[in-house]
């Protein structure tokens, strides 16, 4: 970034810098606010509480089974929208991209009209084998890969698109089979893509508010996330609201700080 | 650049705007349960009067409240529950004495046709059964409460929502066998939502507050609004919709 810069003269327009400023103080601001009000003398015995320990658990656990879900499903569509000959490639991986920028709640609202009690296909899940998923922690796994997958695919594609297929092909010529070539050659080659968006399809799965509480519903221990724990503290006991925010901002940033390599240094 | 300053220039008009045209305006906040009944009554008033533009803002009792704490521009509140209309009380928002202009009670929902048989309050202690409750620290989830102790149930709920509405339509939707909300709520959802009255219901009653607020844009159309839902027109608006008078 600091060579970057050198090279181009290290002036920006004095008109760029003001709302470049303002732009930076409008991200920031906020979050400091969150700081500046949070109860600290209290913070350590609320932080240990039995509710936000119980909220906190099970995001994290239902985060990382979304991240699961998300790479055992997302690298293969991923692979397809880069590598695959399928016919209106484009269409599908606009598709693909639509619950990034679908308010959570309507992805919460369909995902009720297909797995719910009475949906699609969760109407014959409930008759054939009694499952039924809204109101579970299963239910809450889903909603988050739901809105969390489009990032891990989006990123692996990326990667997929800028590695070289020769590579794979001379894999190929060697006698490898489709299947070893992508094992030994292609993933490797794509590793830093695909933590990047692990690591961003994790973040946003632990963040996942709207499609969760539509979907899942709110039950403490079962589907009581971080998130939700934060929108019902507030009714009543903002102190304990802020508390949990400055945990999950805490994680975030954390993320945000593995990712270094990738976004803090600037685009490699 | 031209064309950017313009943009801004844009943004700030339009962020401007609605601001220039609070003469006429009366911006309500109420809770969510009263969303019907002040939708009708926001387009007697304007009929009423020329000019006048009701703006209504509908969600849980306790948000609303929080918002006004937080210099919320609303000229009139009006609550389900007095405990949230005391917050606003303490916090000096309210530029007159709080009065109650209507009660609701609780009701058992059911989807249309009853699917899993419920009767009573004693239906919600099945495992079996899928339950949902509003959450304890918003109004219905703590009439709820006040139910549950008085009929000696422990509920074993698969859902705490955060607002009447949602709980609602968890039983519109079929996706809960029964759920507890106001007559209103039931009345509301028309023939997809079956109601059911239990013993004991009178201990649910939960008293709405109305008040104009302090830091009103128009106090004139904020006393007028308050005015207009105790008048016997509001009354009956309110009757219709299943609240009691107070």
């Amino acid at each position: 970034m600091r060579s970057a810069r050198r090279r181009t003269g290290g002036r920006l327009p004095a008109a760029l810098v003001l709302p470049a400023v303002l732009g930076l103080a409008f991200l920031l601001v906020p979050l400091v606010g969150l700081l500046a009000r949070a109860p600290w003398s209290t913070l350590p015995s609320r932080l240990f509480s039995a509710s936000v320990g119980e909220a906190l658990r099970l995001s994290l656990v239902c985060a990382s089974l979304a991240t699961v879900v998300c790479l055992v499903l997302g690298v293969p569509l991923a692979w397809l929208l880069a590598r695959g000959d399928v016919p209106g490639r484009g269409v599908l991986r606009a598709l693909v991209t639509v619950p990034l920028v679908l308010p959570p709640v309507v992805g919460g609202v369909a995902l009720l009209f297909v797995l719910g009690r009475r949906g699609l296909v969760g109407q014959h899940l409930d008759a054939w084998f009694g499952v039924s998923l809204p109101f579970t922690t299963a239910g809450v796994v889903l909603a988050e890969a739901f809105v969390a997958m489009p990032f891990l695919v989006i990123s692996v594609e990326g990667a997929l698109r800028a590695a070289d297929p020769r590579y794979e092909e001379a894999a190929a010529t060697l006698g490898a089979s489709r299947w070893l070539a992508f094992r030994r050659v292609t993933l490797p080659s794509i590793l830093p893509g695909v933590v990047a968006g692990t690591v961003l399809c994790w973040a946003r799965a632990l963040g996942e508010f709207g499609a969760t509480i539509t979907f899942a519903g709110n039950f403490p221990g079962e589907t009581t996330t971080m998130p939700l724990a934060v929108y019902l503290a507030l009714e009543t006991d903002p102190d304990a609201a802020i508390v949990l925010s400055v945990v999950l901002l805490l994680v975030s940033v954390g993320v945000l700080a593995a990712l270094r390599d990738r976004w803090v240094s600037g685009p490699s | 650049m031209r064309p950017f300053a313009l943009v801004v220039l844009l943004v700030l008009v339009g962020c401007g705007a609605p601001g220039s045209a609070a003469d006429g305006r009366v911006t309500v906040f109420a809770a969510a349960s009263l969303t019907e009944a002040f939708t009708e009554l926001a387009e007697d008033f304007e009929a009423a009067h020329a000019g006048v533009d009701v703006v209504l803002n509908f969600a849980g009792s306790s948000a609303l409240a929080q918002q006004i704490g937080q210099g919320a521009p609303a000229d009139v509140f009006a609550s389900a529950s007095p405990a949230t209309m005391d917050q606003v009380v303490a916090a000096n928002a309210t530029a007159a004495g709080p009065v109650t202009f209507a009660r609701n009670r609780l009701e058992i929902a059911v989807p249309a046709g009853n699917p899993a048989g419920i009767t009573g309050l004693a239906d919600f202690a099945d495992a079996e059964a899928k339950i949902a409750l509003c959450a304890e620290q918003v109004p219905c989830g703590a009439a709820a409460k006040r139910a549950f102790e008085a009929a000696g149930v422990t509920p074993r709920p698969d859902t705490l929502e955060q607002d009447v509405k949602a709980v609602l339509t968890k039983v519109r939707l079929g996706e809960v066998d029964a759920a507890l909300v106001y007559r209103t709520d039931v009345r509301s959802a028309g023939g997809e939502v079956e109601g059911i009255a239990f013993p004991g219901a009178d201990d649910t009653v939960t008293d709405y507050p109305i008040a104009p607020l302090a830091r009103a844009r128009n106090a004139d159309g904020a006393r007028g609004f308050v005015a207009h839902v105790r008048s016997d027109r509001g009354r009956a608006v309110l009757a219709a919709a299943g609240f009691d008078a107070p």
